[in-house]
Protein backbone atom coordinates (compact mmCIF):
# COMPACT_ATOMS: atom_id res chain seq x y z
CA UNK A 1 0.00 0.00 0.00
CA UNK A 2 2.73 2.64 0.59
CA UNK A 3 4.57 1.82 -2.15
CA UNK A 4 1.38 2.17 -4.37
CA UNK A 5 1.45 5.43 -2.28
CA UNK A 6 5.12 6.28 -3.29
CA UNK A 7 4.49 5.62 -6.84
CA UNK A 8 1.91 7.55 -7.42
CA UNK A 9 3.58 10.81 -5.56
CA UNK A 10 5.92 10.62 -7.50
CA UNK A 11 4.17 10.40 -10.89
CA UNK A 12 2.39 13.17 -10.15
CA UNK A 13 5.36 14.87 -9.40
CA UNK A 14 6.85 14.31 -11.91
CA UNK A 15 3.88 15.84 -14.00
CA UNK A 16 5.42 19.01 -13.06
CA UNK A 17 8.39 18.36 -13.84
CA UNK A 18 10.67 17.12 -16.92
CA UNK A 19 9.15 13.61 -16.97
CA UNK A 20 6.49 13.77 -19.93
CA UNK A 21 4.22 11.25 -21.09
CA UNK A 22 6.44 8.60 -23.32
CA UNK A 23 3.54 6.82 -24.85
CA UNK A 24 1.73 9.12 -26.64
CA UNK A 25 -1.98 8.27 -28.06
CA UNK A 26 -1.28 7.48 -31.56
CA UNK A 27 1.48 4.58 -30.38
CA UNK A 28 -1.65 2.66 -28.47
CA UNK A 29 -2.52 0.77 -30.97
CA UNK A 30 -1.12 -2.78 -29.68
CA UNK A 31 -2.42 -1.50 -26.37
CA UNK A 32 -6.26 -1.12 -28.14
CA UNK A 33 -6.54 -4.25 -29.36
CA UNK A 34 -8.82 -6.60 -27.52
CA UNK A 35 -6.65 -9.25 -27.02
CA UNK A 36 -4.60 -6.73 -24.66
CA UNK A 37 -7.79 -5.84 -22.20
CA UNK A 38 -6.97 -7.60 -18.90
CA UNK A 39 -10.34 -8.83 -18.99
CA UNK A 40 -12.39 -9.01 -22.16
CA UNK A 41 -16.11 -9.99 -21.27
CA UNK A 42 -17.35 -8.51 -18.08
CA UNK A 43 -20.11 -11.63 -18.00
CA UNK A 44 -17.84 -14.37 -17.96
CA UNK A 45 -15.08 -12.49 -15.84
CA UNK A 46 -17.97 -11.99 -13.28
CA UNK A 47 -18.92 -15.49 -12.69
CA UNK A 48 -15.32 -17.13 -12.91
CA UNK A 49 -14.29 -14.24 -9.90
CA UNK A 50 -17.79 -15.95 -8.19
CA UNK A 51 -16.61 -19.66 -8.73
CA UNK A 52 -13.20 -18.77 -7.07
CA UNK A 53 -14.74 -16.78 -3.58
CA UNK A 54 -17.09 -19.57 -3.12
CA UNK A 55 -14.23 -22.42 -3.11
CA UNK A 56 -11.42 -19.89 -1.86
CA UNK A 57 -10.85 -18.15 1.06
CA UNK A 58 -9.12 -15.57 -0.44
CA UNK A 59 -11.56 -12.10 -1.46
CA UNK A 60 -10.95 -8.62 -3.05
CA UNK A 61 -8.36 -7.39 -5.27
CA UNK A 62 -9.62 -9.33 -8.35
CA UNK A 63 -8.99 -6.78 -10.66
CA UNK A 64 -11.06 -3.76 -12.59
CA UNK A 65 -9.04 -0.41 -12.41
CA UNK A 66 -10.06 1.29 -14.67
CA UNK A 67 -13.70 1.90 -14.95
CA UNK A 68 -15.45 -0.80 -13.33
CA UNK A 69 -16.52 -3.86 -15.17
CA UNK A 70 -20.28 -2.91 -15.71
CA UNK A 71 -21.27 -6.21 -14.01
CA UNK A 72 -22.32 -4.89 -10.81
CA UNK B 1 -7.47 -0.82 15.53
CA UNK B 2 -8.52 -1.91 12.55
CA UNK B 3 -10.77 0.80 11.91
CA UNK B 4 -8.44 3.20 12.77
CA UNK B 5 -5.95 1.99 10.32
CA UNK B 6 -8.62 1.61 7.23
CA UNK B 7 -9.11 5.37 8.12
CA UNK B 8 -5.47 6.31 7.81
CA UNK B 9 -4.52 4.41 4.48
CA UNK B 10 -8.18 5.81 3.40
CA UNK B 11 -6.65 9.42 4.27
CA UNK B 12 -4.13 8.48 2.12
CA UNK B 13 -5.61 7.38 -0.45
CA UNK B 14 -7.73 10.63 -0.75
CA UNK B 15 -4.82 12.72 -0.45
CA UNK B 16 -3.08 10.87 -3.45
CA UNK B 17 -6.22 11.27 -5.38
CA UNK B 18 -6.54 15.46 -4.94
CA UNK B 19 -2.76 15.53 -5.89
CA UNK B 20 -3.47 13.90 -8.48
CA UNK B 21 -7.15 15.69 -9.84
CA UNK B 22 -5.30 18.92 -9.67
CA UNK B 23 -2.12 17.73 -11.76
CA UNK B 24 -4.25 17.73 -14.69
CA UNK B 25 -6.69 15.67 -15.99
CA UNK B 26 -8.02 13.47 -19.54
CA UNK B 27 -11.63 12.28 -19.80
CA UNK B 28 -11.78 8.62 -19.70
CA UNK B 29 -14.27 6.91 -22.01
CA UNK B 30 -17.50 4.96 -20.84
CA UNK B 31 -17.69 0.96 -21.10
CA UNK B 32 -18.79 -0.05 -25.02
CA UNK B 33 -22.58 -0.42 -25.81
CA UNK B 34 -22.86 -4.63 -25.58
CA UNK B 35 -25.02 -7.17 -24.52
CA UNK B 36 -24.16 -10.75 -23.33
CA UNK B 37 -26.37 -13.98 -22.97
CA UNK B 38 -24.07 -16.79 -21.25
CA UNK B 39 -25.11 -20.18 -19.73
CA UNK B 40 -22.48 -21.20 -16.93
CA UNK B 41 -21.97 -24.55 -14.92
CA UNK B 42 -19.82 -26.06 -12.34
CA UNK B 43 -19.68 -29.25 -11.55
CA UNK B 44 -17.44 -31.27 -9.22
CA UNK B 45 -17.41 -32.65 -5.70
CA UNK B 46 -20.94 -33.79 -5.53
CA UNK B 47 -22.14 -30.28 -6.22
CA UNK B 48 -23.55 -29.20 -9.60
CA UNK B 49 -24.39 -25.31 -10.03
CA UNK B 50 -25.42 -23.99 -13.29
CA UNK B 51 -27.94 -21.36 -14.65
CA UNK B 52 -28.34 -18.25 -17.28
CA UNK B 53 -26.65 -15.02 -17.15
CA UNK B 54 -27.73 -11.55 -18.90
CA UNK B 55 -26.06 -8.84 -19.24
CA UNK B 56 -27.30 -5.48 -21.24
CA UNK B 57 -25.15 -2.28 -21.16
CA UNK B 58 -26.20 0.47 -23.22
CA UNK B 59 -25.12 4.38 -23.13
CA UNK B 60 -26.37 7.69 -23.36
CA UNK B 61 -24.76 10.78 -25.64
CA UNK B 62 -21.06 9.71 -24.23
CA UNK B 63 -22.05 10.79 -20.94
CA UNK B 64 -23.63 7.92 -19.37
CA UNK B 65 -23.98 4.18 -19.41
CA UNK B 66 -26.36 2.03 -17.70
CA UNK B 67 -26.48 -1.45 -17.31
CA UNK B 68 -28.45 -4.30 -15.90
CA UNK B 69 -27.64 -7.99 -15.54
CA UNK B 70 -29.80 -10.76 -14.74
CA UNK B 71 -27.97 -13.92 -13.14
CA UNK B 72 -29.27 -17.30 -12.06
CA UNK B 73 -27.63 -20.18 -10.25
CA UNK B 74 -29.61 -23.43 -10.04
CA UNK B 75 -27.82 -25.45 -7.13
CA UNK B 76 -28.35 -29.59 -6.88
CA UNK B 77 -25.79 -30.24 -3.86
CA UNK B 78 -24.68 -33.28 -2.06
CA UNK B 79 -21.11 -32.34 -1.48
CA UNK B 80 -18.89 -33.94 1.12
CA UNK B 81 -20.25 -31.29 3.73
CA UNK B 82 -24.02 -32.17 2.78
CA UNK B 83 -23.56 -36.07 2.97
CA UNK B 84 -21.56 -35.80 5.99
CA UNK B 85 -24.07 -34.32 8.25
CA UNK B 86 -27.17 -33.35 6.23
CA UNK B 87 -28.97 -34.95 2.99
CA UNK B 88 -28.32 -33.64 -0.62
CA UNK B 89 -30.65 -30.72 -1.45
CA UNK B 90 -31.76 -28.59 -4.29
CA UNK B 91 -31.56 -24.66 -3.92
CA UNK B 92 -31.87 -21.64 -6.24
CA UNK B 93 -30.46 -18.24 -6.80
CA UNK B 94 -31.35 -15.42 -8.26
CA UNK B 95 -29.23 -12.16 -8.90
CA UNK B 96 -30.22 -8.48 -10.21
CA UNK B 97 -27.62 -6.26 -10.36
CA UNK B 98 -28.69 -1.90 -12.18
CA UNK B 99 -25.60 0.28 -11.66
CA UNK B 100 -24.57 3.37 -14.43
CA UNK B 101 -20.88 5.29 -15.17
CA UNK B 102 -21.36 8.68 -15.53
CA UNK B 103 -18.45 11.00 -17.29
CA UNK B 104 -17.85 14.13 -15.08
CA UNK B 105 -15.56 16.41 -16.66
CA UNK B 106 -12.72 14.89 -14.81
CA UNK B 107 -13.32 11.82 -13.93
CA UNK B 108 -15.85 8.32 -14.32
CA UNK B 109 -18.05 7.47 -11.67
CA UNK B 110 -19.88 4.83 -11.51
CA UNK B 111 -22.60 3.38 -9.07
CA UNK B 112 -24.36 0.11 -8.50
CA UNK B 113 -26.89 -1.86 -6.24
CA UNK B 114 -27.53 -5.50 -6.35
CA UNK B 115 -30.03 -8.08 -4.76
CA UNK B 116 -29.17 -11.19 -4.52
CA UNK B 117 -31.83 -14.07 -3.49
CA UNK B 118 -32.52 -17.12 -2.04
CA UNK B 119 -35.02 -19.25 0.29
CA UNK B 120 -32.10 -18.98 2.90
CA UNK B 121 -30.30 -15.72 2.45
CA UNK B 122 -31.36 -12.57 1.11
CA UNK B 123 -28.13 -10.03 0.14
CA UNK B 124 -28.05 -6.33 -0.71
CA UNK B 125 -25.05 -4.62 -1.77
CA UNK B 126 -24.69 -0.95 -2.73
CA UNK B 127 -21.40 0.41 -4.73
CA UNK B 128 -19.35 3.37 -5.75
CA UNK B 129 -16.22 3.83 -7.68
CA UNK B 130 -14.54 6.79 -9.00
CA UNK B 131 -11.97 6.46 -11.52
CA UNK B 132 -9.20 8.66 -13.74
CA UNK B 133 -6.81 8.78 -16.01
CA UNK B 134 -3.92 11.23 -15.81
CA UNK B 135 -0.33 11.35 -17.14
CA UNK B 136 -1.44 12.18 -20.91
CA UNK B 137 -3.62 9.26 -19.90
CA UNK B 138 -1.03 6.80 -19.11
CA UNK B 139 -2.15 5.83 -15.81
CA UNK B 140 -5.65 5.19 -14.46
CA UNK B 141 -6.11 4.96 -10.86
CA UNK B 142 -9.71 3.56 -9.65
CA UNK B 143 -11.10 3.53 -6.15
CA UNK B 144 -14.07 2.23 -4.78
CA UNK B 145 -16.35 1.39 -1.83
CA UNK B 146 -19.10 -1.36 -1.50
CA UNK B 147 -21.32 -2.18 0.92
CA UNK B 148 -23.71 -5.47 1.67
CA UNK B 149 -26.16 -5.71 4.02
CA UNK B 150 -27.21 -10.15 4.48
CA UNK B 151 -29.59 -11.46 6.08
CA UNK B 152 -28.99 -15.23 6.93
CA UNK B 153 -32.16 -17.80 7.68
CA UNK B 154 -31.98 -21.68 8.28
CA UNK B 155 -34.69 -23.87 6.22
CA UNK B 156 -36.60 -26.40 9.03
CA UNK B 157 -37.87 -29.47 7.88
CA UNK B 158 -41.63 -28.11 8.19
CA UNK B 159 -40.80 -25.53 5.57
CA UNK B 160 -41.06 -22.15 7.59
CA UNK B 161 -37.26 -20.25 7.45
CA UNK B 162 -35.40 -19.56 10.78
CA UNK B 163 -33.71 -16.23 11.04
CA UNK B 164 -30.08 -16.66 12.07
CA UNK B 165 -28.39 -13.42 11.85
CA UNK B 166 -27.19 -10.61 9.73
CA UNK B 167 -23.97 -10.13 7.99
CA UNK B 168 -22.55 -6.30 7.05
CA UNK B 169 -19.80 -6.53 3.94
CA UNK B 170 -17.86 -3.54 3.24
CA UNK B 171 -15.13 -3.55 0.80
CA UNK B 172 -12.66 -0.61 0.26
CA UNK B 173 -10.53 -0.93 -2.77
CA UNK B 174 -7.43 0.74 -4.91
CA UNK B 175 -6.49 0.38 -8.37
CA UNK B 176 -3.82 1.73 -10.53
CA UNK B 177 -2.84 0.90 -14.15
CA UNK B 178 -0.03 1.86 -15.98
CA UNK B 179 0.81 1.63 -19.81
CA UNK B 180 4.63 1.40 -19.52
CA UNK B 181 5.27 0.98 -23.26
CA UNK B 182 3.16 0.48 -26.79
CA UNK B 183 2.93 -3.06 -25.97
CA UNK B 184 3.43 -3.29 -22.02
CA UNK B 185 0.85 -2.81 -19.36
CA UNK B 186 0.88 -3.36 -15.61
CA UNK B 187 -1.70 -2.82 -13.21
CA UNK B 188 -2.02 -2.93 -9.14
CA UNK B 189 -4.98 -3.80 -6.84
CA UNK B 190 -5.54 -3.38 -3.23
CA UNK B 191 -8.53 -4.79 -1.57
CA UNK B 192 -9.43 -4.34 2.18
CA UNK B 193 -12.82 -6.15 3.39
CA UNK B 194 -14.14 -6.10 6.68
CA UNK B 195 -17.33 -8.09 7.37
CA UNK B 196 -19.32 -7.91 10.91
CA UNK B 197 -22.19 -9.95 12.21
CA UNK B 198 -23.03 -13.59 11.31
CA UNK B 199 -20.84 -15.14 9.69
CA UNK B 200 -20.87 -19.11 9.24
CA UNK B 201 -22.83 -21.23 7.32
CA UNK B 202 -26.29 -22.00 9.66
CA UNK B 203 -26.27 -25.56 7.85
CA UNK B 204 -22.58 -26.88 8.44
CA UNK B 205 -21.09 -28.93 11.71
CA UNK B 206 -18.50 -29.57 13.30
CA UNK B 207 -17.03 -33.09 14.38
CA UNK B 208 -16.07 -34.13 17.71
CA UNK B 209 -14.77 -36.99 19.92
CA UNK B 210 -18.41 -38.10 22.41
CA UNK B 211 -17.96 -38.93 25.73
CA UNK B 212 -16.82 -42.84 26.11
CA UNK B 213 -20.18 -45.19 26.02
CA UNK B 214 -21.73 -42.05 23.72
CA UNK B 215 -20.89 -43.59 20.25
CA UNK B 216 -17.66 -43.19 18.03
CA UNK B 217 -18.78 -39.24 17.12
CA UNK B 218 -20.95 -36.75 17.29
CA UNK B 219 -21.75 -33.60 15.31
CA UNK B 220 -22.20 -29.43 16.62
CA UNK B 221 -22.85 -26.28 15.36
CA UNK B 222 -19.91 -24.42 14.04
CA UNK B 223 -19.04 -21.55 16.34
CA UNK B 224 -17.30 -18.47 14.27
CA UNK B 225 -15.76 -14.91 14.90
CA UNK B 226 -18.49 -12.36 14.46
CA UNK B 227 -15.39 -10.25 12.55
CA UNK B 228 -13.24 -10.86 10.06
CA UNK B 229 -10.98 -8.34 8.11
CA UNK B 230 -8.78 -8.96 5.08
CA UNK B 231 -6.28 -7.77 2.73
CA UNK B 232 -5.38 -8.77 -0.56
CA UNK B 233 -3.00 -7.03 -2.90
CA UNK B 234 -2.16 -8.24 -6.89
CA UNK B 235 -0.55 -7.27 -9.87
CA UNK B 236 -1.42 -8.05 -13.44
CA UNK B 237 0.80 -7.41 -16.57
CA UNK B 238 -0.06 -7.93 -19.81
CA UNK B 239 2.67 -7.67 -22.84
CA UNK B 240 2.04 -7.71 -26.53
CA UNK B 241 4.21 -10.33 -28.40
CA UNK B 242 6.21 -9.70 -31.28
CA UNK B 243 2.93 -11.30 -33.64
CA UNK B 244 -0.72 -10.84 -32.34
CA UNK B 245 -0.87 -12.30 -28.98
CA UNK B 246 -0.38 -11.35 -25.12
CA UNK B 247 0.45 -12.92 -22.33
CA UNK B 248 -1.18 -12.04 -18.95
CA UNK B 249 0.63 -12.72 -15.59
CA UNK B 250 -0.83 -12.04 -11.99
CA UNK B 251 0.18 -12.72 -8.67
CA UNK B 252 -1.95 -11.82 -5.55
CA UNK B 253 -1.49 -12.30 -1.73
CA UNK B 254 -4.02 -12.28 0.74
CA UNK B 255 -4.35 -12.52 4.62
CA UNK B 256 -6.95 -11.97 7.13
CA UNK B 257 -7.54 -11.72 10.32
CA UNK B 258 -8.48 -15.52 11.22
CA UNK B 259 -4.93 -16.84 10.53
CA UNK B 260 -5.20 -17.85 6.54
CA UNK B 261 -2.99 -16.63 4.11
CA UNK B 262 -3.43 -17.44 0.76
CA UNK B 263 -1.73 -16.65 -2.47
CA UNK B 264 -2.37 -17.06 -6.52
CA UNK B 265 -0.61 -16.91 -9.60
CA UNK B 266 -1.61 -17.05 -12.80
CA UNK B 267 -0.15 -17.49 -16.86
CA UNK B 268 -2.60 -16.61 -19.84
CA UNK B 269 -1.62 -16.43 -23.35
CA UNK B 270 -4.16 -15.18 -25.89
CA UNK B 271 -3.38 -15.87 -29.06
CA UNK B 272 -5.47 -13.97 -32.18
CA UNK B 273 -6.16 -16.49 -35.49
CA UNK B 274 -7.18 -15.16 -38.17
CA UNK B 275 -8.52 -12.25 -37.32
CA UNK B 276 -12.30 -13.62 -36.35
CA UNK B 277 -10.55 -15.95 -33.68
CA UNK B 278 -9.32 -15.34 -30.59
CA UNK B 279 -7.43 -18.22 -28.22
CA UNK B 280 -7.09 -18.02 -24.92
CA UNK B 281 -5.10 -20.49 -22.81
CA UNK B 282 -4.19 -20.61 -19.15
CA UNK B 283 -2.98 -22.15 -15.90
CA UNK B 284 -3.77 -21.37 -12.53
CA UNK B 285 -2.40 -21.77 -8.57
CA UNK B 286 -3.82 -21.13 -5.48
CA UNK B 287 -2.94 -22.50 -2.10
CA UNK B 288 -4.04 -21.35 1.29
CA UNK B 289 -3.04 -21.70 4.95
CA UNK B 290 -5.67 -22.82 7.58
CA UNK B 291 -8.04 -20.65 9.99
CA UNK B 292 -6.75 -20.83 13.59
CA UNK B 293 -10.12 -22.13 14.86
CA UNK B 294 -10.60 -24.77 11.99
CA UNK B 295 -10.45 -28.30 12.87
CA UNK B 296 -11.04 -31.81 10.47
CA UNK B 297 -11.72 -33.27 14.27
CA UNK B 298 -11.92 -31.46 17.78
CA UNK B 299 -11.13 -34.10 20.56
CA UNK B 300 -14.38 -33.14 23.29
CA UNK B 301 -17.60 -31.09 23.23
CA UNK B 302 -17.56 -27.47 23.50
CA UNK B 303 -13.55 -27.91 23.11
CA UNK B 304 -12.88 -23.82 22.01
CA UNK B 305 -14.47 -20.63 21.83
CA UNK B 306 -14.57 -20.98 18.25
CA UNK B 307 -14.34 -24.00 16.04
CA UNK B 308 -15.10 -24.38 12.29
CA UNK B 309 -15.05 -27.55 9.91
CA UNK B 310 -15.19 -25.47 6.27
CA UNK B 311 -12.90 -27.37 4.24
CA UNK B 312 -12.74 -23.58 2.65
CA UNK B 313 -11.09 -22.39 6.15
CA UNK B 314 -8.52 -25.65 6.00
CA UNK B 315 -4.74 -25.47 4.25
CA UNK B 316 -5.27 -26.67 0.58
CA UNK B 317 -4.32 -25.78 -3.24
CA UNK B 318 -6.09 -25.74 -6.25
CA UNK B 319 -4.73 -26.31 -10.02
CA UNK B 320 -6.22 -24.76 -12.60
CA UNK B 321 -6.09 -24.66 -15.85
CA UNK B 322 -8.27 -23.31 -19.18
CA UNK B 323 -8.90 -22.89 -22.37
CA UNK B 324 -11.17 -20.07 -24.21
CA UNK B 325 -12.16 -19.65 -27.90
CA UNK B 326 -13.93 -16.44 -29.24
CA UNK B 327 -15.03 -16.00 -32.77
CA UNK B 328 -16.71 -13.20 -34.03
CA UNK B 329 -19.42 -14.03 -37.06
CA UNK B 330 -18.90 -12.71 -40.29
CA UNK B 331 -22.37 -12.04 -41.34
CA UNK B 332 -24.01 -8.30 -40.25
CA UNK B 333 -26.46 -7.92 -38.18
CA UNK B 334 -28.39 -4.75 -38.66
CA UNK B 335 -28.36 -3.10 -35.81
CA UNK B 336 -25.01 -4.48 -34.42
CA UNK B 337 -21.22 -3.14 -35.01
CA UNK B 338 -20.05 -7.11 -34.38
CA UNK B 339 -21.34 -10.04 -32.76
CA UNK B 340 -19.40 -12.95 -31.26
CA UNK B 341 -19.99 -16.46 -29.94
CA UNK B 342 -17.43 -17.81 -26.90
CA UNK B 343 -16.58 -21.27 -25.13
CA UNK B 344 -14.36 -21.41 -22.05
CA UNK B 345 -13.45 -24.49 -20.24
CA UNK B 346 -11.74 -24.44 -16.88
CA UNK B 347 -10.68 -27.41 -15.11
CA UNK B 348 -9.86 -27.18 -11.22
CA UNK B 349 -8.41 -29.91 -9.09
CA UNK B 350 -8.67 -29.02 -4.74
CA UNK B 351 -6.40 -31.19 -3.12
CA UNK B 352 -7.05 -30.63 0.86
CA UNK B 353 -4.32 -31.22 3.27
CA UNK B 354 -6.22 -31.81 6.36
CA UNK B 355 -9.72 -32.27 5.56
CA UNK B 356 -10.59 -35.85 6.06
CA UNK B 357 -12.91 -37.73 4.16
CA UNK B 358 -15.38 -38.42 7.09
CA UNK B 359 -17.10 -40.53 4.94
CA UNK B 360 -14.58 -43.58 4.99
CA UNK B 361 -15.34 -43.93 8.74
CA UNK B 362 -18.49 -44.75 8.35
CA UNK B 363 -20.21 -48.37 8.14
CA UNK B 364 -21.81 -48.46 4.71
CA UNK B 365 -24.53 -51.09 3.33
CA UNK B 366 -24.04 -53.03 6.64
CA UNK B 367 -19.96 -53.41 5.42
CA UNK B 368 -17.57 -51.79 8.21
CA UNK B 369 -15.74 -48.74 7.88
CA UNK B 370 -12.84 -48.45 5.70
CA UNK B 371 -10.94 -46.22 8.38
CA UNK B 372 -10.56 -45.32 11.74
CA UNK B 373 -12.10 -41.62 12.89
CA UNK B 374 -9.72 -39.28 12.29
CA UNK B 375 -7.13 -41.48 10.25
CA UNK B 376 -9.15 -41.36 6.86
CA UNK B 377 -7.51 -39.87 3.64
CA UNK B 378 -7.06 -36.44 2.70
CA UNK B 379 -10.05 -35.13 0.58
CA UNK B 380 -9.41 -34.27 -2.90
CA UNK B 381 -11.95 -33.81 -5.40
CA UNK B 382 -12.16 -32.46 -9.77
CA UNK B 383 -14.67 -29.66 -10.89
CA UNK B 384 -15.24 -28.64 -14.64
CA UNK B 385 -16.74 -24.80 -15.46
CA UNK B 386 -18.11 -23.99 -18.55
CA UNK B 387 -18.48 -20.42 -19.40
CA UNK B 388 -20.68 -20.20 -23.15
CA UNK B 389 -22.12 -17.04 -24.61
CA UNK B 390 -23.02 -15.03 -27.34
CA UNK B 391 -22.37 -11.35 -27.25
CA UNK B 392 -23.95 -8.15 -29.70
CA UNK B 393 -21.93 -4.87 -29.89
CA UNK B 394 -23.90 -2.29 -31.13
Amino acid sequence: MRLICIVLLALAGGGCSSLQPWVKPYERGQLADPIMAFDRDPVATKYLMHVYEAREAARGAEGGAGGGCGCG
Amino acid sequence: MAAADMAKKLSAFIAVLAILFASGAHALVLPEDRADVMYHAYDGGGVTVDGPSVLVRKGYKEKVSAYANYYQDMVSSASIDVLTSGSKYSEERTEYSVGMDYLADRALISLGYTNSSESDYEAKTVSFGISQDFFGDMTTLALGYSRGDDEVLKNQDDGASLKMGDAQRQRYSLGLSQILTRSWIVSLSAETVVDDGFLRNPYRQIRYLPQPGEGDIAFAEEAYPETRNSDAFAIRTMYYLPYRASLRLEARKFSDSWGIKAENYEIRYTHSVRSRMIFEIKARTYSQTQADFYQDLFPYENAFEFMGRDKELSTYNVSSFGLGLTYEFGYKLPFAKKHSASFYWDFMRFDYENFRNALLSREADGLPAEYRIGEEPTYAFEANVIRLFYTVNY
